[in-house]
Parts: structure tokens; sequence; C-alpha cells
């Protein structure tokens, strides 16, 4: 008698904690698909044409024509801007650390350094970033969102990309040294190669971090109803779209955010499942 | 065989050509990737630099112990209390915490252990979006979705219900407040705990599964005795950098908290987090006098914070590395 | 005996540990050298001594000189890129370059000034001649060198070390990785260039070496304990230790 309750014990404890560890798993997933629903079914319907293509007319604000042109393009400028910028400093970082110089103690300082930035949340990007430009006399603008919006962007990639490099089997690059290549040129023409994959998702994942952040921007990028056609002027971003022309009386400023909203998921989601695409295509000519 | 092959007498042809500058492009190279380096370091420093130097003047006007423990915030009249902005800042947090480390902690339990591969590899890319969404699309949704269901439906039974219970029970009529600030935050902090919990559970030998299951236990008497025991610190880590996130997120959390600058009594009542404080305000930063101080010493004091967290984190986390 | 490479007074150290100690050894040129010996006397340090790769580990110290056409290669003011492109290796495990197979070959071309062209394609072609491999590849250049077959890999490791043009060959138990057949393959392809390279290797098959070398080379513990002709050395060995190992008594 004691031995079956033991084992009644043992798999009743079993039949409830699977009851929890299931029940959590789909909570998961279906808030996620409460998100999107939700996103989509406000923003759908306040999509056409006209609101992807024109700009607000009338004061994004207060005006009721019009449509969020300025927030795409002008979020496109910002975040690609950064990627680039972002590029030129971590590829070659990353790079550095995770072939030249990977088990220094000068690594683990970078490393360090590297692991703080990427803590640091982004409103706190955003103020420094607005203290800087106080003290050079810049003023809200495409250039301070872009120059923010790298710093912000600089430990997600070179974390990632390092990640990638590290990984690599040291056979390869052994076997570019063998052959009389110098350091320099085995990280660029073989590492780089092998970790191609990689390196293009940490991009796109750095890109679409910085596509989405709105704290960083609120201070140094500031808004307008304009496309910037200079990088000195003020530029409207998707993530600002919304947050300002949400909290409106006028329903057809609002459909502005909810259109800017769909518009921000639909691209985060496309980087997100693209990027993993690409990664296979990418990865043709690297070694397993 | 003792005529040489012609397969090979090709190398004796070859006149030997030298290419300059790969050498000097070698050690420049090597140089500039030394400066390049410098970079992160400077930068960090740069920023705790830059933040305490803008917020001095509030320092001196005030002592620090008086601006965190004041309770009044009235910058026009040279009042900079933080105490309502810290209280709600920590408040926001626990909650998300509360709501969202049970059920992450089981969901990777169920990945790590009772999952098979296709199931991890369709769950990676779900919670890498989860991640991946913005803070403002987070915070729509709290607006649209997660607000008016307190409003409408969670505070009425609140309130008829459970209304002796101090904690619950509020005069706010909105659902801006604090328990929506909490949901919002914890599906944002979720996909974190998750991953390393899952990550750290997944570096666990099998050797230990197996000798637990070889003595005949269930599986979630294994995972309960050989798994779960061997990697709590990294569960705690896990837990501490969920936090580290949950403090500084501010836009979702600003969109659904609803800015009152109070000491919130119940997790209905609106409050008003620290980073929301400074996002909301920096338009007029410049010109009200400290204002700008005491907005740029609250960002200080949240990075300082956060960085603390994150330090013991990631220690906790290399330290687990090392030992699996 | 013509001498390529002359060892003078070498000694390794990892970290604590003495690898080598005291080689002294001159390598003849245009003929198989042979460095056997059991596991952990040292084969693949010393191997490694003759291109520059022990500095490529942490905590590795070498004192003394390697001489290769009259120069030390451990001067400091020598290039280690022009040592190492003296020198081919062939790993045990073969590692192509994340590329396709003709640029795999051409990669070391590349590197040393070749441009790109008629000129260039027709050096790919004679090294995958050489190496064995060009009937096998010539109508797919292009596609990812991580396709083909492991011997047919390794094959592509021999070309692609041969286009760099060097004078040496050297080899770290190049076939052991490999199915038999790809391995008769490799040691076919080596008897035939030992005419225009100088070959060292380092393999514990004993066969292998019976088979192949002109010159053998035996070391235990880090020590030089016999080296002489390949005959003389099979036939009438001069030391216990190197009696013993032949009998496989250690």
């Amino acid at each position: 008698m004691k031995k079956k309750s033991l084992f009644q014990r043992k798999h009743i404890e079993e039949c409830f904690y699977m009851f929890w560890m299931s029940f959590s798993f789909l909570l998961l997933i279906g808030i996620l698909i409460f998100i999107l629903i939700t996103v989509i079914s406000k923003g759908l319907p306040a999509l056409d044409i006209a609101m992807l293509t024109q700009t607000p007319k009338g004061g994004f604000y207060l005006g009721k024509e019009g449509g969020i042109l300025n927030a795409i393009l002008g979020s496109l400028y910002l975040a690609g801007g950064a990627t680039i910028l972002s590029i030129i400093i971590s590829l070659p970082l990353a790079l550095y650390l995770g072939s030249y110089i990977q088990n220094t103690k000068w690594a683990d300082v970078v490393r360090l350094s590297l692991d703080v930035l990427w803590g640091i949340p982004s409103i706190v990007y955003g103020a420094f970033g607005f203290t800087i430009m106080l003290f050079f006399g810049l003023r809200a603008s495409l250039l301070g969102g872009i120059i923010v919006l790298t710093l912000l962007e600089i430990p997600i990639m070179c974390r990632a990309m390092e990640e990638v490099v590290r990984l690599m089997p040291e056979e390869l690059s052994h076997a570019s040294l063998a052959l009389g290549a110098n350091r320099m040129e085995t990280a660029t023409k073989v590492v780089a190669r092998q970790a191609l994959p990689g390196l293009m998702t940490a991009i796109l994942l750095a890109f679409g971090r910085a596509i989405g952040d709105a704290a960083s921007v609120l201070f140094t990028a500031g808004f307008s109803d304009q496309i910037p056609n200079s990088i000195f002027r003020p530029a409207a971003s998707l993530p600002l779209a919304i947050f300002f022309q949400l909290g409106t009386p006028f329903p057809e400023v609002q459909e502005r955010a909810y259109a800017s909203a769909l518009v921000l998921t639909v691209i985060v989601l496309t980087i997100s499942f693209g990027s993993r695409w690409l990664a296979q295509r990418l990865s043709r000519f690297s070694i397993k | 065989m003792q005529e040489i092959n012609p397969l090979v007498v090709e190398r004796y042809n070859a006149k030997p050509r030298r290419i300059f500058g790969r050498s000097i492009l070698n050690k420049v190279t090597e140089k500039i990737l030394l400066l390049v380096s410098l970079f992160p370091i400077i930068l960090v420093l740069l920023i705790i630099i830059a933040l305490a130097y803008r917020s001095q003047p509030i320092l001196t006007h005030a002592s620090l112990w008086d601006l965190v423990t004041g309770k009044i915030w009235k910058p026009l009249q040279g009042n900079f209390g933080f105490l309502p902005f810290i209280l709600g800042t920590v408040m926001v947090t626990c909650l998300s915490l509360v709501l969202a480390v049970p059920p992450s902690l089981f969901a990777a339990i169920y990945l790590a252990e009772y999952s098979n591969a296709r199931l991890r590899a369709l769950m990676k890319p779900l919670l890498d979006l989860l991640a991946a969404i913005p803070s403002v699309v987070y915070g729509i949704w709290g607006v649209l979705a997660i607000v008016p269901l307190i409003q409408n439906h969670i505070l009425p039974f609140v309130n008829q219900y459970l209304p002796f219970i101090p904690l619950l029970s509020s005069h706010n009529p909105t659902g801006y407040g604090i328990f929506a600030g909490g949901v919002v935050l914890a599906v944002m902090i979720a996909p974190f705990i998750v991953n390393i919990t899952f990550e750290v559970m997944h570096s666990v030998p099998d050797c230990y599964r197996e000798a637990s299951l070889a003595m005949g236990s269930t599986r979630w008497q294994m995972v309960k005795s050989a798994v779960i025991p061997q990697v709590i610190p990294g569960i705690l880590a896990g837990i501490v950098l969920g936090a580290s996130r949950a403090l500084g997120e501010t836009m979702a959390v600003l969109m659904v908290v609803g800015n009152v600058a109070q000491i919130p009594k119940s997790i209905f009542d609106a409050a008003y987090p620290l980073p929301a404080l400074i996002a909301n305000n920096y338009g007029e930063m410049m010109s009200i006098p400290l204002y700008d101080a005491a907005l740029l010493g609250a960002a200080l004091m949240l990075l300082l914070i956060i960085l603390l967290f994150n330090i013991i984190s990631t220690t906790i986390l290399y330290r687990l590395k090392r030992r699996i | 005996m013509n001498t390529h490479i002359q060892i003078q007074d070498l000694n390794v150290y990892y970290e604590k540990n003495q690898a080598l100690k005291n080689i002294n050894l001159d390598i003849p040129r245009d003929q198989i050298t042979v460095i056997l010996g059991p596991s952990g006397c040292g084969k693949t340090t010393l191997l490694k001594s003759i291109n520059r790769f022990l500095e490529l580990t942490d905590g590795t110290h070498v004192t003394g000189r390697v001489i290769i056409d009259g120069k030390n290669i451990y001067d400091p003011d020598i290039d280690v890129t022009d040592v190492r492109k003296k020198a081919g290796l062939l790993s045990q495990r073969p590692c192509p370059l994340p590329m396709s197979i003709y640029d795999n070959v051409a990669y070391g071309l590349r590197l040393h000034g070749h441009k790109k062209g008629k000129s260039l394609d027709k050096k790919v072609e004679h090294y995958l001649q050489a190496a064995g491999l060009w009937d096998e590849v010539k109508d797919r250049f292009d596609s990812p060198a991580a396709r083909l077959s492991i011997g047919q890999q390794q094959r592509l490791c021999l070309a692609r070390g041969l286009a760099i043009e060097p004078e040496i060959l050297l080899g770290d138990e190049p076939t052991s990785a490999l199915d038999p057949l790809s391995a008769k393959h490799i040691e076919s392809r080596l008897h035939e260039l030992k005419q225009a390279y100088t070959i060292v290797l380092v393999t514990h098959i004993l066969r292998q070496a019976r088979r192949l070398a002109d010159y053998v080379v035996f070391m235990y513990l880090g020590e030089l304990i016999e080296y002489a002709p390949a005959n003389q050395f099979f036939q009438n060995p001069q030391e216990e230790r190197t009696r013993s190992y032949l009998e496989g008594e250690i």
C-alpha cells in the first residue's frame, strides 16, 4: 500500500508541474500572438497608399490629412546611418577581439566595457547624447539621432559579432597563417568569410534594435513633419510617431500612430525572420 | 622515374615576387585596431563623467539623502524629492519580476528538459521575436489591450471582492497604473530570463540526468534534484539581469503607468518611474534652474544601479560557465 | 649529404615543461625525412619549429637556431610570413578555407602577388594536377571546398600548400585521418614530389615510414635518440631505445 501511494505521489507531482510548464509556455506564445493581433487589427485599417507615401499635412499632432512617410524615411535614415557608422567600428573591433587578442587581459577589459555599454538603457544614451549635443551647440537633428543610435548599436553589434568570430575553429586561421598570410590578411580574408553569416545577423540585429528605439532619439533627433533633407534638421521616427500621435483627440492622427506601429512591427518581423534566412544563404562557403 | 616530373618543374621557373607594403599594412592595422579598442572604455568613462558633471549642481543644492528621501517634487520651487519616483520604479520592477519569473522559469525548464529539438527550433525564433518587438509597440499594446482590461474587468473585480487587501485597493479609476506597467514590463523581460535559464540548464552535462533517471526518478524529480541545484546561481543571474532591463525600460512603461508623482499605496495606483520622469521632462529641462541637473542626476543614479546589477549578473554567469 | 635545414641547439619550452631538449639535426635536401617516436615525444613540436608555428601557442619559449638557406629563421629581423612561405604545412585534419576550390588554391598565389587572369588559372590547374585532384574537380571550380570528401580535401590542402611555391613540405601525420585509398594517393604524390621538395613528415605508422622514408629521425621524450638514412636505421639501429621502439615495446 505504501509503495502505491509513493508511486501516485511521484506522478501527481509530475503532472502538476507539467501543467504549469505547458501553461507558461503557451502563455508566452499566446501573448506574442495577442500583441501581434492588437497591432494588426488597429493598424491594418489605417494603412493605405496615402498613409505610406505622404507626410502629415497641417502638423503631425493636429493635422488630419496625410500619412507617415516622414517617420518611415526618418527612421530608415536614422537607423541606416547609425548602422553604417556602427559597422565601421564594430567589425574591426570584433575581429580584433575575437582573433588577434583573444585571450589577453586587455581583451577582457575591452569586453567588460562592451558588456557595460550593452547594459546601459537607451534613455541614458539619450541623456548623454543630449548633454554632448548641448556641449557642442548642436540642435536636435538627424545627425544627433544618428550619433546616439550608433553608440547604442555598437555594443549590441560588436558583442554578437565577437561571439561568432570566437566560435571559429582555430585550424582555419592556422591554415591561412601556414600559407604565409599575416594576421591582417587572415582576419579579413578567412575569418571574416567564415563568420559572414553570423556577422550579417549581428548587423541586422543591431539595425532592428535601433529602428525601434524611442528613448534615445527622443532627446536627440527631435521630430518633424517633413522628410529630412539635411542632417542638421530634426527627423521624425516611427517610434516617436507612435508616441506623439497616440494620445491625441483626433482619430485621424491616431490612425497615423496605429499605422506607424504596424509598419514598425512589420519591419522588425521581417528583420527577425529575414536574418535567419540570410544567414543560411551566406553559409554556403563556411566550413562546418 | 629519375627524370624530373614536368608537373613540378614549373616551380623553378617562377620569378620571386614581392608585394611591398604587406608587412607595413599589417603593422599599421594592428596599431589602428589597438586605438579602436580604446573606444568602449573611453565611452563608458565619458558617459559617467559627463552625467556626473552635469548633475553636480543639484548635489550642492541638497544632500543626497534629502534628494533620495524627499517626498515633494516641485521643481519650480526648488523641491527635488525623488522618493515617489524611486518607489514607483521599485514597485513596477518588483511587480514585473513577480509576474515574469515563475512562467519564464517554467517555460525554460520545459524547453530545456522536456521538449524535443524541433520544438526548441520553433520556440527560439518566437522568443527572439518577443525580444525584438520595440518598446513603443509594447506600449501601444499596453494602452490598447492591457489598460482597458484592467479598467473594465480587473479593477471592478478587485474593488468588489478584494477591497480589504491594502495593496490592492485603490482610488484610481483608470487602468493606468503600476499593474499595467508591471504586466507590460513582465512580458518584455520574460524572453531574457527564459534565454539565460535555458542556456545554463542546457549546459549541465547529461551524466547527471542519466544518473538520476537510472535510479527510477520521474523527470521532474530529476530536474528538481540533479539539474536545478547546479544552476541556481545562473537562474539568479538571469533574474538580476531581467531586473536591470526592467529598471531601465522607458517607453512602454511611460505609456501605461499613469505618470503621477505620488507615493503609490496600491499596485493599481498610478506611479512615475525614474526613466519616465526623465523622458517626459527633457523639454523643460533647460528652462527651470537645477531641473537639468536633477534629471541628469536621476539618469546617473539609474545608470549606476543598473551597472551594479549587470556586473553582479555577468560575474555569476561567468563563474558558472567556468565551473560547468 | 646535401643539407637544407640545420637545427642547432634547439630547446622548446611550453610554460615550465621542456618539450624539446637540445636538438641538433641536419635535414637533407630533396629527400623525405620521417620523424618517428611514441606519442608525446615532441615530433610535432620539432616539425612546427621549422615554420615558426610554435609561436602561435601562448607561453611557448624557443631557444636555439634553425638555419634554412644560410639564415636563422628565428632572427628578429626575419619576416615570419616569408618563413612560412618557404615551408608548406599539411595538417592531420584537412582544413580547407571557406572559399571555392579555385580560391583555396589561388589564396596563396594571390597573397604573394599573382593577379587574376589566365596565368593564375594555369597555375591553379597546374597545382591541382600536382596534387592529383585536377580530374575530379575540373568542372566545378567555383563550388565550395567544404563539399569535397575528406580525401579530396587533403589533396586540396596539398595543392594549396604547393601553390605558395615552397621549398620544404611539412606533414603532420597527413594521412591518419584518411581512408586507405586516399592515404595511398597522398603517399604516391609525396613520393613524386620529393624530387623537387625537401619533405619532412611526422608519422606514428611504422609501415608508412618504411614505405616513404629516405632519412629517419627517432625521438623519445623530447630528445633526439638516433638519426640515419632509412636503410641503416631500419636494418641496423644503433640505440637500445630505437630497437625497443621498432619492436613495438615503447
